[in-house]
This record gives C-alpha cells, structure tokens and sequence, in this order.
C-alpha cells in the first residue's frame, strides 16, 4: 500500500476578485520512495507540498477526492490528530533557514521543543537526542550549535539544523521544499548528500520540491513536471531526457549543456501549453 | 565548517555590563543638552523673574540687590555652569511662586503621575496586548472588528470628554467610583498627619501603612482617571500588537512551528510572541512615557496634582524655575524609560546583542 495517496487535489484562494486556484487538480501517489517535483515559480509546487500537511492557511482553501497518508484519510481529519501527525510522521525543510528558523529562540530549544513538549522527555534526555541528530547531520560542534541562534549559523549550517530538527522524530515522509535553493552550490552538494544518506537509511518517503531539472533528475526515482497548477508529465527520473511533453522538453532545451553551442539559449515557449 | 561566534557568557556579561555604561553617558549628555535648551528658552523668553518678587514699586538698588541674589548679573555660560551644579546635587532652584524648593514640590507633585500612569499602562498592556493578539490571530472575524472600533475610538476622541463622560457616567449617575482628587478629604488628612509617607504613591504608602480604609479610597478615586488613560494607551498597544502579531505570523518559522505539531497556542504565544516583544518593549515604553509626561488634561479634569498640572500652572505663572525643573524630570523619565527599553530590546532579541 502506497504511504501517500493524493486525488485531484485543488488548492483555492478566495481572492477580492475571486478565486485563483493554485492548483488545479493534481494526483499522485507515493511509497517509499523519492518523489520529485519539477516547476517554475508559481506552478503550485509549493503549494501541492504544504496541503498535505493541511498548512495553508485561510483564504486558501483545500480539496481533493481523496488524500490519504498510510491509509487514514487526512482531507477530512479533526485538526487535533492532524497536529499529531504533522512533526510526528511527516516533515518539512523549507527553502532559506534565514527565514525558517525562529530568530530569537537558541536552535538547542527549537530542536528540543518537539521531544519535551509532544514526547515529554526530560531536558536531559532531549539534549542528548538533540546533540544526536544535529551529529547525524555532520555538525561537527553540536554543543556550540545548540546555544547558537539562528543567525549566528551559515545557510549551509542552518539547512542542516532544519534537516535535523524534521528528523528527529524519524519521520514517514519527508517534504524537502527547494532545501537547496538559497545556498552557495558547494554547500549545495553537501546538503543534498547528507539528505540523501538520511533519506536512505531510514527508509523514508521523501516529496523533493525544486524548480532544477538536473537535481532533481539525479536525486530522485520519479519526477512529476508541475505546470499552472497541474501535472503536465510524470516519468521516471531515468527516463527525463526522453520527455515526451512539449513543456518538459521545453524546460530541458533551457539548460545549458558542456560542449552545447555557446548562442543564447532558447526562452521557454509558454503558448502552446 | 564554519566556526561560531559565540562568546563565553562572563564576556557577554561584561558587554552587557559596558552598554548600560554607554547608555548612562549618553543619558548624561541628553540630559545635558535638554538643561541647555529649556535654561536658554528660559531666559530668552521676555519676563523678568525679578520684577514679579520686588514688584512694580520696587527702587532700582532694590532690583539689582534681588538681581544679584538669584546670580542674574552673571554671565549666562555661569549661570548655566551654576545651574547644571546645583541640579547634579538635587537643587532645581526656588519656586518663584511659592519660595519653596522645587525639588521637593516635584517630589510630591511628581508621585502622583508616576501612580496614575504605572496603573494606566499597566492596564493598557493587560488588555491591549490580548485583544491585539485575538485581532491578529482572526483577521476581519467580529473579534478583530470590535478591537479596531473600540481602538480608534481611544484614538480618536478627546481624552477630556472622554473623562467628562466618565466622571458623569460612574460617579455622577452610577456612584460606582470617587470623583476628583486623589483622596476623599478626610482620608487625604489621615495620609497626612497619621501615616508614614514612603513613596508618596498613596497606593503604595497605604498598604505599607496597613491602612486599608486608605487604600480602598484611594483606589475608588484612581481608578476613572486610571482607566481613561489606560483605555487611551490601549488603543494604541492593542492596534500595534495586532500588527506585529500579523507581520510575525506571515513569516516562514511560524510554518516551521506548525510543521512541528505545535499546538496553535504555542505558535502564537511562544514562538510569534517572542518576537513580537521586540518591537512591542519600545511601543509600551513609549506610551508609558507619554503618560509620565503628565497627561495635562486628564490630570485637570480630574483635579489630580500630579507633574502635567504642576508644570502648567507654573508656566501660567511665570515661574520659570519651576518649568525648568519640571522639564528636566520629564526629561530624565524620558531618557531613563528608552534606556531601560534598549536594555530589554537587547534582552529579547539576540540579534541586537553585537
């Protein structure tokens, strides 16, 4: 049985001059697998990845047929046990751990604050599990990353804090939200490498959102190409360079290639879509 | 890897410890500058503080005697160096009106703002900071309409009529409250002659005193004006609250909070109010010292003796070394209030603590 199942899903927002649909009815289903998905800005990747944790808020709203994780229904879910389920089983990394980390609280209590309030661990124990997970993630002086704030870390350094503060309660599935999409390349690689090792080991399901074809080709089994709010193409991330739709090929033909022809290369053709 | 900086806590201890340093300094040039500017209006403005002692009659000799006595044949520079002097030693100089010491007028008239506007503040953060955060968590429900209606109209309507309607509401038709004054008469000589002064906040004094019959009379007169102007800071802690709270949640950490499974409580009050305080500290201090400043019209309509109604009157008087001293006490709570702001800002936020 797949552990996310999602049918026809539809992310709405009443707007002052109606309503704009973000997405307009995207379906997939996901095991324990890498999932990728493809997308410019704006073609409701995001918002595919936060709906299934039930995060946008008002005046968005969601719909789908059906939207199932490891066999409960989680469209229909008293806010209550969705809270349970959120954190507990299923992640989030966002794009910029500038932003996704509270500024005015030490990262030693951002990672703890899970383990002692949901699991009641006691401080001890909480730390050791912290300092735990932030190894897992190579930081090589956990202590000092545990007094630090936020923005006293380097961008490669607070991504992996991220990382692993959604690990920590060894989570199903894991929404990895363009995790790399505001670090320097070289962190880049070091981040992604350290996700994957993760990702791995544990077994998970991981949902891989980013607007880069060649990374998310190389790191995930499956890529669904997301375009205005719908699935244009699903195919497995071997299979990207025979891309059948015109939009996928027209995003590939986009990428510069080693030896290519050095003219300018061409824009994406957004007409025929 | 990169290396982190930070610093062993004695260090921070000691930075700490070295901006209050720094703060105290430029409390004391502010301070300085402030004595300069008000002693120049002082005696720029075209009255003569000798004639209204010796009075029109008065024989030039006698004038130059007085003029002489107060130090105003001096030199302005001196007179300034006299001025500051004196002031470091507690000495604002004499009342013109009453003869008396300033310094201790200011002391009795000076509690009894400091009272009124510790209560309104407080009462301005109790209420205005929740009704801020209930705006801001529901955005356009009933609760957000009523926080916005009831604000702009603290905003928007004369704090004097406001207080008018008030003293003819709950003491004129209701007899809930007290009227005007800080004591009824006969409690107020009780505070007088039987009790020990401490603080010269009566509620303060009374409770210390143990006298209770005091304390609740004293309550029952506090309370209208205490409340006026804590509606009055309200509006504006609460419009300001509801804001920040607004700005805070649409950040990407509260998402993270979420993601977590933190309770929506937790969200708001954790993790977005912490960062809500930052810029809050300053707005509360702020209006704390706007009301420290002595609120002239609400200290008049309700007959309260407090700094704004002592300044006031000394200006309509004439009595320029009362205006000075009170001004330089305005000053001072100013100061001190962004000071102590600063130090918590630098509290709350560790980004600022470079």
């Amino acid at each position: 049985m797949s552990l996310l199942e999602v049918r026809n899903l539809r992310v709405t927002f009443d707007t002052e001059t109606g309503p704009v649909q973000a997405v307009r009815g995207v379906s997939f289903s996901l095991g324990r697998e890498r999932l990728g998905i493809v997308g410019e800005s704006g073609s409701g990747k995001t918002m595919t990845g936060r709906a299934v944790l039930r995060l946008i808020r008002p005046p968005g709203r969601i719909e789908a047929e059906a939207m199932t994780f490891d066999g409960q229904d989680i469209l229909n879910m008293p806010e209550r046990e969705m809270r349970a389920l959120r954190g507990k089983r299923i992640g989030m990394v966002m794009q910029d751990p500038k932003y996704s980390l509270n500024p005015v609280m030490t990262v030693g209590r951002q990672l703890t604050e899970g383990l002692r309030l949901r699991d009641r661990l006691g401080r001890a124990d909480a730390v050791a599990k912290a300092i735990a997970a932030l190894e897992a993630v190579q930081i090589r002086d956990p202590h000092r990353v545990m007094d630090a704030y936020p923005h006293e870390l380097s961008g490669g350094m607070g991504q992996r804090v991220m990382i692993a503060m959604m690990l920590i309660p060894e989570p199903d599935l894991l929404i990895a939200d363009e995790p790399t999409s505001a670090l320097d390349v070289t962190v880049q690689a070091e981040v992604l490498s350290i996700l994957d090792g993760l990702v791995r080991d544990r077994g998970m399901g991981l949902i891989f959102i980013s607007h880069d074809l060649r990374l998310v080709a190389r790191f995930c089994d499956r890529v669904l190409v997301m375009h205005k709010g719908l699935v244009v193409e699903e195919i497995a991330a071997a299979n990207l360079l025979a891309a059948k739709h015109p939009y996928t090929q027209g995003l590939l033909n986009c990428l510069p290639r080693i030896g290519g022809p050095r003219g300018p290369l061409p824009v994406l053709d957004r007409t025929g879509v | 890897m990169t290396s982190l900086p930070s610093p062993a806590p004695d260090r921070q201890f000691t930075r700490l410890l070295g901006q209050i340093g720094y703060g105290l300094a430029a409390l004391a040039i502010t301070l300085l500058g402030l004595m300069l500017v008000t002693f120049l209006i002082g005696r720029v403005v075209p009255t003569d503080p000798v004639l209204s002692i010796v009075g029109e009659r008065a024989t030039p000799a006698q004038i130059a005697a007085i003029r002489e006595k107060l130090g105003l044949d001096l030199p302005l520079w001196q007179q300034f160096f006299i001025y500051v002097r004196d002031a470091v030693q507690g000495d604002l100089g004499n009342s013109i009106r009453t003869g008396k010491s300033v310094t201790s007028e200011i002391a009795r008239y000076f509690p009894a703002t400091l009272e009124l506007a510790t209560l309104g503040t407080i009462f301005g953060t109790l209420v205005g900071v929740p009704a801020g955060v209930l705006a801001a968590t529901r955005p356009g429900s009933l609760a957000d309409q009523i926080v916005r209606v009831v604000g702009l109209m603290g905003y928007s309507m004369p704090v004097f009529w406001l207080g008018l309607i008030g003293l003819l509401v709950f003491y004129g038709q209701l007899d809930w409250v007290s009227g005007p004054g800080r004591l009824d008469p006969t409690y107020d000589m009780m505070m007088e002659f039987t009790l020990t002064t401490y603080t010269g906040m009566i509620l303060i004094d009374a409770a210390l005193n143990g006298a209770w019959d005091v304390f609740g009379n004293a309550v029952s007169h506090i309370i209208l004006p205490a409340g006026l102007l804590g509606y009055v800071s309200m509006a504006y802690i609460s419009r300001m609250t509801r804001s920040f709270m607004m700005n805070e949640l649409g950040q990407e950490y509260i998402t993270t909070a979420r993601v977590k499974g933190m309770p929506e409580w937790r969200v708001i009050w954790v993790h977005a109010m912490k960062n809500v305080l930052v810029p809050l500290i300053t707005v509360i201090a702020l209006s704390y010292a706007y009301l420290l400043e002595g609120s002239v019209l609400t200290e008049t309509i309700f007959a309260w003796p407090g700094l704004g109604s002592y300044i006031t009157d000394a200006l309509f008087a004439n009595d320029m070394p009362a205006v000075l001293g009170g001004t330089v006490v305005v000053g001072v709570v100013f100061v001190t209030l962004n000071m102590a702001s600063d130090i918590l800002y630098r509290l709350v936020d560790p980004r600022a603590r470079i």
